[in-house]
């Protein structure tokens, strides 16, 4: 390892002990800001996994009359697929599939079994089940096609023009949803740079009339301001650790927690399949962070 | 070595503290700069330091102007240069050791070097059984001798010290003086700032007055006069 290296890592570990009521200040602070970087990390991926299933439920069924061709419905399906490529997914029901479909459904219960013979025959529909990936301008697009003239003689009825107004209130709050949580996630993060910068500001301001002789002695830049800025890695480096230990036992322990509000949603799982993404968030969070504010804070010191 | 040139300073506040100070410092010169309190004695060192830079006119060091060098130049120069301030400046949270080794280990000296010429300068200024002590853990006069350890432990070209014995005893004053005199002798400039007449008189080396940021008296063997 290079002398100057050396001398440079000795002086950061030297001041980082002696100076231990300010270095846990420090790690506290980092620790702290840290968490609520990565809480606010989750807290997006959450939201983002509620919007998604929300958006999943936004199907339209449309419902063909009886007596409508298989021919026909493809042509339907063929006009939506070709207007819509991105679209998840079409499925051709056909009367006896949605018969069949009813039965599974309600085995073993009589009400339906009753019922159903009551009505006598086949009462269902041919239909069509369209899966939108819950992009509002697909969903328009879908609408406008299965409410052309076009189709008119073939479709009995499109489920969506019950489901519209709540549909259109589900997009309005999901995208009110994301432009406030990103908002507040900003407002968070800068509020946590903030007070991280004037907390390494006051560890490094303890050392002001220190920095100064070193000026007066001739130390160089690299050599002033190399042992606080690894000081600030140092603090990162450890705010890093806890923050990890502390996020994976908050993962796992309250992932049997959320999966009771949110079903399909398995926090643990969740932080380990983002953790290629979690981990250089923390470390930006806190090495980035700690070591950065350091090189901005001697730097006001260099001038004399 | 040392040369002002028409010197004249005046901070911000519009406060004139010289004012057309011109003299000439050689090598091997041992310089006294005497004045009352606020007389510019402090400015003066800290031109030469290139701490402040002058209004009007010029200071130069080994013939380089103080205003034209570079900041990583100006560190170079500060190198060649030991400093002895009245209130030390001394690395509270450093040891009397790392203090000294500090300034070894900025112009880049092996550590085989500095464990070798750290405890003989300490034991020079009688510090070497107080070498894992703190600064806050010597009396006065203890620290003025690590601060003068300091100063002379690059083998610098110049001595400037700044009001050194202001926070002395006499006994610990001509102490310092006394091992301000052998640096001088060893062949090191040694510019002095002070207002102590004791020490000048009995010095009987070159004494510039300076008076409200003028120079009223430039002698080789000078007295204290004001």
């Amino acid at each position: 390892m290079n002398n100057d290296f050396k001398r440079v890592l000795n002086l950061a570990f030297t001041d980082f002990y002696r100076n231990r009521g300010t270095s846990i200040a420090a790690i506290f602070v980092l620790t702290v800001t840290t968490l609520i970087i990565t809480g606010l990390f989750v807290i997006g991926g959450t939201s983002s996994f509620l919007v998604d299933r929300l958006k999943e439920k936004i199907d339209i069924t449309a419902y063909f009359k009886d007596g409508t061709s298989d021919q026909d419905i493809m042509n339907v399906k063929d006009q939506i697929l070709k207007n819509s490529p991105d679209i998840k997914n079409v499925e051709y029901v056909s009367k006896d599939d949605a018969l069949n479909q009813f039965n599974e459904r309600h085995q073993g219960n009589d009400v339906f079994a009753r019922a159903l013979l009551e009505v006598g025959g086949n009462p269902f529909l041919p239909s069509l089940n369209i899966t939108t990936s819950g992009d509002q301008k697909e969903y328009q697009q879908i609408s406008d096609i299965l409410q052309s003239d076009q189709f008119s003689d073939l479709i009995q009825k499109v489920d969506f023009s019950e489901k519209k107004d709540t549909i259109e209130k589900v997009f309005s709050i999901t995208s009110s949803i994301t432009k406030f949580g990103v908002a507040l996630g900003i407002l968070l993060v800068l509020i946590a740079v903030a007070v991280v910068f004037n907390t390494i500001k006051l560890v490094i301001d303890n050392s002001k009339d220190e920095i100064t002789t070193m000026r007066i002695v001739g130390a160089s830049n690299w050599f002033l301001r190399a042992p606080f800025i690894l000081q600030g890695a140092i603090f990162g480096a450890i705010a890093f650790m806890i923050s990890f230990l502390l996020a994976f036992l908050f993962s796992y322990s309250l992932s049997v927690g959320i999966s009771v509000v949110l079903p399909g949603f398995n926090l643990s799982y969740y932080f380990a399949s983002h953790l290629w993404l979690i981990i250089p968030i923390q470390l930006l969070c806190s090495i980035g962070l700690g070591a950065g504010s350091s090189y901005f804070v001697v730097k006001k010191y260099l001038e004399i | 070595m040392i040369k002002f040139e028409n010197v004249t300073k005046i901070y911000p506040d519009n406060t004139s503290v010289l004012q057309d100070v011109s003299f000439e410092i050689n090598e091997g010169e041992f310089v006294s700069i005497v004045g009352k309190s606020g007389a510019g004695k402090t400015t003066l060192t800290k031109l030469i330091l290139g701490l402040e830079k002058p209004t009007y006119g010029s200071v130069y060091f080994q013939g380089k102007s103080m205003s034209d060098v570079d900041s990583a130049e100006l560190q170079l120069i500060r190198r060649k240069v030991g400093v002895i301030y009245q209130d030390y400046k001394l690395l509270s949270s450093r040891t009397v050791f790392e203090n000294v080794a500090y300034i070894m280990a900025v112009e880049g000296k092996e550590n085989d070097e500095i464990m070798l010429a750290v405890p003989r300068v300490l034991e020079a200024v009688g510090l070497h059984e107080k070498m894992d002590n703190f600064p806050r853990e010597l009396s006065g006069g203890e620290q003025q001798r690590l601060a003068v350890a300091r100063a002379l432990v690059n083998n610098p070209d110049v001595i400037i010290a700044d009001e050194p014995t202001g926070n002395l005893d006499p006994y610990n004053a001509y102490e310092v003086i006394g091992l301000l005199e052998k640096i001088n002798k060893a062949g090191k400039t040694v510019v002095l700032s002070t207002h102590d007449r004791g020490i000048i008189n009995k010095l009987g080396k070159r004494v510039i007055i300076i008076e409200n940021g003028k120079i009223t008296s430039d002698e080789e063997k000078g007295k204290f006069i004001i």
